[in-house]
């Protein structure tokens, strides 16, 4: 079942590079992680990649396959034609370390700058009560494995450079959302993600739920329902007749914004 | 200089005089999985200056694939559930050669610690009530573990790196520790490290570290771990002086995918057994009935009938073998293969596809779902999956003090899977991820309250450790040698595979140990392409060394016990040997060359009266 892959993988760091041709035997079941790892053991031992679980869960093997952001160990070969050539490049939106390595930080910063989860007290007996449904919701969110593929893909920062200190991107919009419908919390992040996360700048074009290798809806569920909970703030008059007649969420009442 | 990272800490640029940056800690803590996570955590919260520094990115390490969940006898599912049931429980698995007091504090303080976690923001499965769920796994005798679908770890892992940023504890990510610094009294002083972008060196100066690596299973070629674990923590341990114990205690976990060849090894979560899965033979046999061992009788259903009554009704019913402690399990499984019972592809099968239905195992095991889905062109919901033992904990570790987790070195830590004693000699499913936050906050906590004590009169970091680390970390770009890592770290993984697997004999054990002889001086002449900006093969230099060294230890250890015991099974001794080798654990210490390992026994702590009557 073997064949000779035709691979080309981008080598350089931030002063420039080039994409290198090689050559590699590949057998059936493979991912392009596996071809990759054996051109580092018997071509190019310093080719620079990052990887950890080989399962698609931890998020570290984001690159661009054929153009295409991917998670390289589950991108099967036999997605593609034996003939073919296949291409890796890093990640676009994240400057160049070494070859298939970026710069993430970026990500990390916007992590940090949002502020955390702020519970109440627990109950009497020291527990803590929720309703599965309502957990649900935000465990939806919370299979994101960080592996940043849609803050890579977002047009809003992919090649605008300019925007990124002004928004934190999808897979933070998630994080918001994540918190606004968690049962538990206290603080209301509306304003917060509206503004300094620059919720505003998204138009919902779904680039970013199209590369999610968790699957997950992240503008249907995450990005619009927050939207419509930032307008709902403001007293859209809409909004505010939903509410009256019963329509409105409830999950920011009693909250203290942040 | 440099725009340093304000997040990372990471130095974007070279022009650091002299390439070496310092940083002054109370506390460093190595690895950032969920151990170290709740070190710097607890270490952070008493008021120590805290850094946690680990190989790759936050959020990245080992615990988030973890997948069934964390044990904890909060009693959600089960009111008759209690620390002395959970305390049993672990005993019994690790055939009792459980440090007796780690297991003691384990049960006790874990329900505690989860419910910490919902407090920080984890969201787990709730019971009907609301309460936090509790699932059944192996060897525990109620259904006690805290979870989240089968992504139980990247919950765990999410939670508390999202704490660790909102508390604004130091993070250096991708940044490799390769020796700890001692004073001239021999106590700790800090750490030497490299950054993996850039090459360059750093010296942490700290009166406390905490080592929290993680494990050695890369030594293995079938294992469910990655890159990462090469035993680092192990070794710097050893290399600082600190003792290993239990190292001959390797869990091979029974099931592992087995085809496509690519992802030989990867974890299918003892959760598809817990919730329903059983295991048969190419006859279609459920063949676990045949492999019930003494030990167990009175608490495993010996008939199908009773075993599938068991999900529904606990009460009136014993658990189904399938759900005995792992080393049970995979010896059986391997067993069946050997005796030509296999699948297709040299596994037997596990089958939830015809006892529930495609609903509920979506929804019980969505990433094993996709996993088999994804990878293997397989849809568990219609048919068995292919299954084998993988290489997946070493119970074995850096041997420490039960309350404080404090090693044989003066202000040396060491929590989570790189510490030994806890498990004993078989570790139970989901008590790794309550280990990790009961003596990781401990140990934070032990680690804060030194550096705390010391006042200004600190250890200081020598000169010349410095520079002897730094020519130890360079070597390999100045050998002129002949040899390729990459090949080394093979030879060493396939043949601890074949001779230091999961049955064991004195000949291959023997001959293991001639084999690390050769890849040790094979290592020596190894020589690496290229320069020091994020390279992989000079990385993996650095780590071999950590893994002949491990690898070592548990051939020696495997070799002078002289029994079978949880995850220790010798074909030419079969027996479990309680009077001989029931009360004494082995312990490695490097030798005088600092290259080899020198093997001693020492007796296991006596478990006190008032214990000992869980047992009777
Ligand atoms: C697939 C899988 C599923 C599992 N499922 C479960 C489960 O359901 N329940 C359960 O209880 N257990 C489970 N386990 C076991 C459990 O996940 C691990 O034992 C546990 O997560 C180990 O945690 P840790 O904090 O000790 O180390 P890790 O999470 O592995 O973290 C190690 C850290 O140390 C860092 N590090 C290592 N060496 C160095 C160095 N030299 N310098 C700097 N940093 C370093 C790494 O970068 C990493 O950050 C599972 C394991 C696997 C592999
Ligand atoms: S939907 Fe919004 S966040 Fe997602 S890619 Fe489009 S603009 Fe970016
Ligand atoms: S939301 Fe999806 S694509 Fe974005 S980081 Fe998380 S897992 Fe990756
Ligand atoms: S290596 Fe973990 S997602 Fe690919």
């Amino acid at each position: 079942m073997g064949y000779r892959l035709k691979m080309r993988i981008w080598r350089g760091d931030q002063s420039g590079g080039d994409l290198g041709d090689y050559e590699v035997e590949v057998s059936e079941g493979e991912v392009v992680l596996d071809a990759i790892h054996r051109v580092q053991a018997t071509q190019a031992g310093d080719l620079a990649v990052r990887w950890n679980c080989k399962a698609g869960k931890c998020g570290s093997c984001s690159a661009e396959i054929n153009g295409r952001p991917r998670l390289m160990c589950m991108t099967r070969l036999s997605d593609f034609d034996p003939v073919e050539t296949v291409t890796v490049t890093p990640m676009r939106s994240f400057p160049v370390i070494r070859d298939l390595v970026t710069d993430v930080s970026f990500n990390y910063e916007k992590a940090s700058e949002l502020p955390s989860f702020a519970p109440p007290p627990r109950d009497a007996d020291g527990k803590r009560r929720m309703a599965q449904v309502d957990v649900e919701r935000g465990q939806e969110f919370r299979k994101c494995i960080e592996c940043f593929l849609c803050q890579n893909t977002c047009h809003v920062v992919r090649d605008h450079e300019e925007n990124k200190p002004a928004f934190a991107g999808p897979r933070f919009f998630l994080r918001y959302a994540e918190l606004d419908m968690h049962p538990l919390d206290t603080h209301d992040r509306r304003q917060l993600a509206q503004g300094a996360a620059g919720l505003g700048m998204c138009n919902i074009t779904k680039c970013c739920t199209e590369v999610c290798p968790e699957n997950i809806k992240i503008t249907d569920n995450a990005i619009i329902p927050m939207k419509e909970r930032v307008v709902d703030r403001k007293f859209d008059p809409l909004v505010w007749l939903g509410s009256k007649i019963g329509l409105r969420n409830r999950d920011n009442d009693g909250r203290t914004e942040v | 200089m440099s725009d340093r990272h304000p997040m990372t800490g990471n130095e974007m640029s070279g022009s650091e005089p002299g390439g070496l940056e310092r940083h002054q800690y109370d506390v460093v803590v190595v690895g950032a999985g969920g151990a170290g996570l709740r070190a710097a955590i607890a270490a952070h919260d008493a008021g120590a200056r805290t850094a946690i520094v680990c190989k790759s990115l936050l959020g990245k390490a080992h615990t988030v694939m973890a997948e069934g969940g964390i044990a904890a006898a909060m009693g959600n599912r089960w009111p008759e559930d209690n620390w002395e049931v959970h305390f049993r429980d672990t005993m019994r698995g690790g055939k009792m050669l459980n440090n007796w007091r780690m297991a003691q504090l384990h049960a006790q303080e874990a329900p505690e610690r989860v419910m910490e976690l919902e407090d920080w923001g984890a969201l787990f499965d709730r019971t009907e009530d609301g309460l936090i769920s509790q699932r059944d796994f192996g060897g525990h005798k109620y259904a006690r573990l805290a979870h989240v679908g089968d992504r139980t770890g990247l919950e765990m892992i999410r939670t508390l790196q999202q704490r660790a940023v909102a508390l604004g504890i130091d993070v250096f990510m991708e940044c490799t520790v390769t020796e700890l610094l001692k004073d001239g009294s021999g106590s700790i002083a800090g750490a030497f490290a490299y950054w993996r972008e850039t090459g360059r060196f750093v010296v942490f100066e700290a009166p406390s570290v905490v080592l929290a690596t993680g494990g050695i299973g890369k030594s293995f070629k079938v294992t469910s771990n990655s890159w990462e674990y090469t035993g680092d923590g192990h070794a710097l341990a050893l290399r600082a002086g600190a003792s290993l114990i239990n190292m001959e205690f390797v869990q091979f976990h029974p099931t592992g995918m087995v085809w496509p060849p690519s992802v030989k090894g990867l974890l299918v979560t003892e959760s598809v057994r817990g919730d329903g899965g059983i295991l048969k033979n190419s006859d279609g046999k459920r063949f676990m009935f045949d492999y019930i061992p003494e030990f167990f009788k009175a608490e495993t259903a010996d008939t199908i009938e009773e075993a599938d009554r068991w999900y529904d009704d606990k009460k009136n019913n014993r658990r189904p073998p399938e759900l005995l402690p792992r080393d049970e399990v995979a010896r059986a499984i391997n067993s069946e293969i050997k005796a030509g019972r296999g699948s297709p592809h040299g596994g037997i099968f596990l089958d939830i596809a015809s006892r529930r239905t495609p609903d509920y195992i979506r929804k019980r095991l969505p990433s094993m779902y996709h996993q088999f889905k994804e990878l293997a062109d397989v849809d568990i919901t219609q048919e068995p999956m292919e299954i084998g033992p993988t290489c997946h904990y070493v119970m074995g570790g850096i041997e420490v003090d039960p309350d404080t987790e404090l090693a044989a070195v003066p202000g040396l830590y060491a929590v989570g899977e790189c510490s030994g004693g806890m498990h004993g000699s078989n570790r139970l499913g989901g008590n790794s991820l309550s280990d990790l936050l009961v003596f990781g906050r401990r140990a934070g906590e032990a680690a804060a309250a030194r550096a705390d004590s010391m006042g200004q009169s600190r250890p200081t970091v020598r000169d010349d450790d410095v520079r002897a680390a730094q020519a130890s970390a360079l070597a390999p770009f100045d050998v002129e040698g002949d040899e390729n890592p990459y090949a080394i770290q093979h030879d060493l993984q396939q043949s601890m595979n074949d001779l230091v697997g999961i049955i064991r004999t004195r000949g291959e054990l023997e001959q293991s140990l001639q084999e690390i002889e050769k890849l040790k001086e094979r290592a020596k002449r190894m020589t690496v392409e290229g320069h020091r900006q994020y390279n992989p093969g000079w990385h993996l230099a650095i780590d071999l060394r950590n893994m002949l060294l491990v690898s070592e230890c548990i051939a020696k250890a495997a070799l002078a016990r002289e029994e079978s015991r949880g995850g220790h099974t010798r074909d030419d001794f079969p027996q479990t040997d309680h009077e001989v080798w029931g009360t004494k654990n082995l312990v490695c210490n490097v030798d005088a060359t600092g290259a080899g390992i020198d093997l001693s026994e020492k007796p296991l702590p006596v478990m006190p009266d008032e214990l000992k009557k869980y047992f009777d």
